[in-house]
Parts: C-alpha cells; sequence; structure tokens
C-alpha cells in the first residue's frame, strides 16, 4: 500500500476540529493513497474505454486488413453512414419496441401488479408467487434463455403442446414478441420488489379513508395510491428503460435472426463490430448507446437530488 | 356479497395464471436433469442419476463451473478491498473534488455498460495482452462494478459512529489497523452486500467472457452453456438440462442464505 511513504500529515492549529472531520487521522494524502487503487481500475477500465470509443467512432478501424495495422482518421464519416444506413434505423426502432414492450408496458405493469395483488397477504402465497418471480430473475442469462428456447421449439416445446399447435415456429415468425415476453419474464421481479417496498409507504389510513367515501379499487388507485409512489415510478421506468436497452441477452435466445428481425441495437454492434469486424463503424453506434444512456442518467441523478 | 365471490374468483384466477406465466418455462429444468432420454417436452422424470456422470465425463463443463468461480471470488475480493478502501477515505476525510467524483462515479457506473463498451475493451484487451487472461478478465469486470460498490458502502461507512475510531486513534492504532480491527468489524454485513452482489453479477455475466476469452479451457460456465447449445448438430439435452442445473444451483443457494441472514432489501440508489 503506498500510503507507507507518503509523508507525515502536517498538524493543524485544531487538532480538536479535525478530530471530528477525520476520525481515524487518515490525512488526505493518505486518504488518496486508499481511493488510488479502485480509481485507478475504474480509470483504465471504464473511463478510459468510454472516451476511447468516441475516438474509435472516428477511425476507420477494422479487426482485420489495412486499416487494422494504419487505421485512418475518417471525421464523422462513421456517424454519416449510421444515419443513411436502413440497417441502423430498423435496429433502433425494434430496440424502441423492445424497450417499450417488455420494459414499460411488460415490466412495470405486470410488477406493479403483483405487487398490488399481494399487498396485504402475508403467509405461503405470497412467498411462492414471490420466489417463483424472483427465481426467474436471479438465474443466469445463459441458463434461463434456453429453458425459452426449450419452451418455444416448434416441434416439443412445451408452449405448442399447451397450446395445441405443434409445429408453430415462434422464434421464427414472432422474434420480437418472443424476446418482449422472455424479458418481461426475465424482469419483472425490479418492478415487483420495488413498488412491494413504494406501496409499503401509504399510509393505510388514507386508504381507509378513501374506501369509506365510497371510492371504487381504480379510484383508491388514482388519487391515494399513485401521488404517494409517483418518484418510485419514475425511478423505476428509467432505471429498467435503461437496463433494457442495454440488455444483450436477446442475443442468447435469438441471435439478431432471422434476418435481423430481433436485432437490437446491443445485439447490432456486436454484429457489426466483433462479427463483421468494423470496429469503427461499431464505435459509431456504441457512441450513440452511450450518449442515450447519458440523457436517462441524468434524469435519474437529477431525480434522486431532488429528492433529497 | 356476489361482488365479493366475483372478486375472490378473479384473484386466484389471475394468480394461478401468473403463477402458471412464470412457473412453466422453469419445468424443463427441474425434470429433464432426471430424465433418461430428455427432449423439449417436459414430462415426469424417471429420477436417474446417469446425466451427472456424462457430466463428469464432460472435457469443459465441470472445469467452466471451476473458471466461473475463480472469476467471481477474484473479482468479490478485489472489488471488496478495493471498494471498502476507497469509500472509507471518502467517507471520512473531506478530500477536494469528493462531491463531484461521487457523482460522476454514480453517472459512469449507470451509462457505460458492456453493451456501450464492448468494442473499447475489445480492442483494449488485445492491445493490452488481456485476451484469454482470466486476470485481464477480473480488472476489467472489477472496473465496471467498482463505482456502485463504492456508492453502496459508502452508505455504511456514512452511518457507521466515528467514536470508535476516535479511541482507536487515541490508544495509537495506526489507520490500516483502525480500517483492519474497528471499521471492517462494524461494517460486515456492508462488505457481505457487496460480495454477494458481485459475486452474483460474475457469475451469470456472458457478454464479457464471451468477448475476451477465445480459449475453451479458460471459459466461465455463462460461455459453455451457450456453446453447447448453439455449436453444430443435434444439442445434448442431457448435458444441457444437467449442466443448467448444475450452474443454477449455486445462484439459487446463495439468495437462499442472503434472504434468510439478511432480508432483501435495496441498497444504494433505490433506497430512500
Amino acid at each position: 500500500m503506498a500510503q507507507a511513504t507518503s509523508p507525515p500529515e502536517v498538524r493543524d492549529d485544531a487538532p480538536a476540529r479535525r478530530y471530528s472531520v477525520d476520525a481515524a487521522g487518515l490525512g488526505r494524502l493518505r486518504a488518496g493513497a486508499f481511493v488510488a487503487p479502485a480509481l485507478a481500475l475504474i480509470t483504465v477500465f471504464l473511463v478510459f474505454p468510454a472516451l476511447w470509443v468516441i475516438y474509435l467512432g472516428l477511425m476507420n478501424y477494422r479487426l482485420t486488413g489495412v486499416e487494422a495495422v494504419n487505421p485512418k482518421m475518417v471525421g464523422a464519416d462513421n456517424f454519416i453512414k449510421a444515419i443513411s444506413d436502413s440497417a441502423f434505423w430498423d435496429s433502433t426502432w425494434l430496440t424502441f419496441q423492445f424497450v417499450l414492450g417488455s420494459a414499460v408496458i411488460g415490466q412495470v405493469v405486470l410488477g406493479f401488479s403483483i405487487a398490488w395483488m399481494l399487498r396485504d397477504r402475508r403467509g405461503t402465497l405470497k412467498s411462492v408467487v414471490e420466489g417463483l418471480v424472483i427465481l426467474a430473475w436471479i438465474l443466469p442469462g445463459a441458463v434461463v434463455a434456453f429453458l425459452w428456447v426449450a419452451l418455444l421449439d416448434r416441434d416439443s416445446g412445451t408452449l405448442n403442446a399447451l397450446l395445441g399447435i405443434p409445429g408453430f415456429p415462434w422464434l421464427l415468425d414472432h422474434p420480437m414478441l418472443s424476446i418482449i415476453i422472455f424479458n418481461t419474464w426475465r424482469g419483472t421481479a425490479f418492478s415487483m420488489m420495488l413498488y412491494g417496498a413504494a406501496l409499503g409507504n401509504v399510509p393505510p389510513s388514507h386508504l381507509e379513508s378513501a374506501r369509506l367515501a365510497g371510492a371504487s379499487g381504480w379510484q383508491q388507485l388514482r388519487d391515494v395510491v399513485f401521488p404517494h409512489i409517483r418518484g418510485h415510478i419514475l425511478t423505476n421506468l428509467l432505471l429498467i428503460s435503461l437496463w433494457t436497452f442495454n440488455d444483450f441477452s436477446p442475443f442468447l435466445l435469438t441471435a439478431g435472426g432471422p434476418d435481423g428481425k430481433s436485432e437490437v441495437l446491443a445485439v447490432h454492434v456486436y454484429k457489426v463490430a466483433l462479427q463483421g469486424g468494423d470496429l469503427g463503424y461499431g464505435a459509431a453506434i456504441s457512441t450513440v448507446i452511450l450518449l442515450i444512456n447519458l440523457v436517462v442518467a441524468v434524469f435519474y441523478l437529477r431525480l434522486l437530488r431532488s429528492k433529497k | 356479497m356476489t361482488r365479493f365471490v366475483a372478486g375472490r374468483i378473479g384473484f386466484y384466477t389471475l394468480i394461478a395464471v401468473l403463477l402458471a406465466f412464470f412457473t412453466i418455462p422453469l419445468l424443463w429444468l427441474a425434470t429433464a436433469p432426471f430424465t433418461s432420454d430428455p427432449t423439449y417436452e417436459v414430462r415426469m422424470p424417471d429420477f436417474t442419476f446417469e446425466n451427472f456422470q456424462m457430466i463428469i465425463d464432460h472435457p469443459y463443463a465441470l472445469w467452466s463451473l471451476v473458471n466461473s468461480l475463480v472469476l467471481a471470488v477474484g473479482t468479490a475480493v478485489l472489488v471488496v478491498v478495493l471498494s471498502a478502501l476507497a469509500a472509507y477515505a471518502l467517507s471520512r476525510v473531506r478530500l477536494p473534488g469528493r462531491d463531484a467524483l461521487l457523482y460522476a462515479l454514480l453517472l459512469l457506473s449507470s451509462i457505460i455498460t458492456g453493451t456501450a463498451a464492448m468494442v473499447p475493451l475489445f480492442q483494449l484487451a488485445i492491445e493490452l495482452g488481456l485476451i484469454d487472461s482470466q486476470t485481464g478478465l477480473i480488472l476489467i469486470l472489477s472496473g465496471g462494478l467498482l463505482p456502485a460498490a463504492i456508492f453502496m458502502i459508502k452508505d455504511f461507512m456514512d452511518s457507521t459512529p466515528k467514536s470508535y475510531e476516535e479511541s482507536a486513534r487515541v490508544f495509537g492504532a495506526s489507520p490500516l489497523q483502525i480500517v483492519r480491527h474497528v471499521v471492517v468489524p462494524l461494517v460486515r454485513p456492508g462488505l457481505a452486500t457487496i460480495a454477494v452482489w458481485t459475486v452474483a453479477n460474475v457469475w451469470g455475466n456472458f457478454l464479457m467472457p464471451f468477448l475476451l476469452l477465445s480459449d475453451v479451457e479458460k471459459q466461465p460456465a455463462a460461455v459453455i452453456m451457450y456453446t453447447l447449445y448453439t455449436e453444430g448438430g443435434q444439442a445434448n439435452l442431457k448435458v444441457l438440462s444437467t449442466f443448467g442445473l448444475l450452474y443454477s444451483v449455486p445462484v439459487v443457494l446463495m439468495y437462499l442464505f442472503v434472504s434468510k441472514k439478511y432480508g432483501f432489501r435495496f441498497h444504494g440508489g433505490i433506497k430512500r
């Protein structure tokens, strides 16, 4: 540890005051040494890549060939190429559907409904439902993706057997619907737990008086519950949109196929840059992803700050 | 009264549909490993353990679980130690620009995801010779997890009383001794949370090892699982189902342990 070599801290005139600011007598230099290793890793493997991706996006870097050895600056060419490429816009549109369908509609509605239905319950029913929803969330992504491959298999999958339509190719005919429902199933737990905690904060007396005043279930939700949990809803929406937008697991289920019909941006970048070898163009798309993430995250942090 | 009954019926119908939706995809994982000739169909198993023998004989299956463990534990140790030191210093000493730094860390950890950074990280790993290096992957994964870890553990540090440290200091303990013998015992639940969170993250991570480890002997279970069901020819469902189960059990056990010991609550940015 580097702090052994740091010079002794110069004493302040008012040691008593210092004690309360710096209880362990760490001193700024040693404190800096405590922070440094973590900061070094973050800088090299998180900050630097984020900055470098912008630079790479301005180059014609390729995985192999002449451009791999001697990349040239091409300015905004990669970005112009993206804007005029229909594959990029198709992928953006699919990503929008994926986020809207599986996060904003699927996970939020399902997560809230489960939390609402189970709000006053204790005991087995509640733990069984919650346990199963959480199980879908904690199992490794590669395992659950394969479970859905098995479920949706055209010839002997369980879904077709239950619906009595053997031979229906879900992943080929409805790849987007498949990954949207898959991701709803996979991610609902987070929203369910968040809304479960939020509903616990709604004062029961408010609900009670609304009930006594003759408010219907929907009116209670609209006039009593939603105003109380508005902050939670916004937090929830921003976080799960961000996560779903960056989710790579559609790749595990459909690999973007067939014919790019489920190629969300996360998969598109992988295909263009690492399978196709066009690192510069892939970096330009990554930059776009990074900017969208930045917008959502800044919104989220503002929200957190305004709460404090 | 009829309205009440209708409400009850509606409630239990909805619950039944929900249970079906969340259970049906999992059934295969519970039955196929114990069936002697599994297909994609969910059938009553005949409770054989032959399939587990196939995993033992498989050249990569068991090793990949060991690799997953190496990556998860390696990353967890690094993240816990480094985030605890950093969070302690940030919690106790008012370093110049501390608040801006914390704000930046939180922002960074949420926007620089594997998806956004896969191209430069791949490039960086090539330049630094970290392709096919488990140590390299551990460093890269730690870099990604550290900001959120620092943020979470700083919350714990802020809420511990400083008086113990002051007394230890009066008795002449060095700062590192204070951290080891006074602070660590106080924030142990926080450290455990970070450790479990890191292990769960790394254990399930597919993208990074998929990008950076091409040597099949170094790949963790997530990548081997994917290879098993996508490689050419008929997928071997005996191996796949059993391997999937073995790969899943540790996370489930860890979850049960955590929810029993600490309760399952939100930490970090989400709590109020």
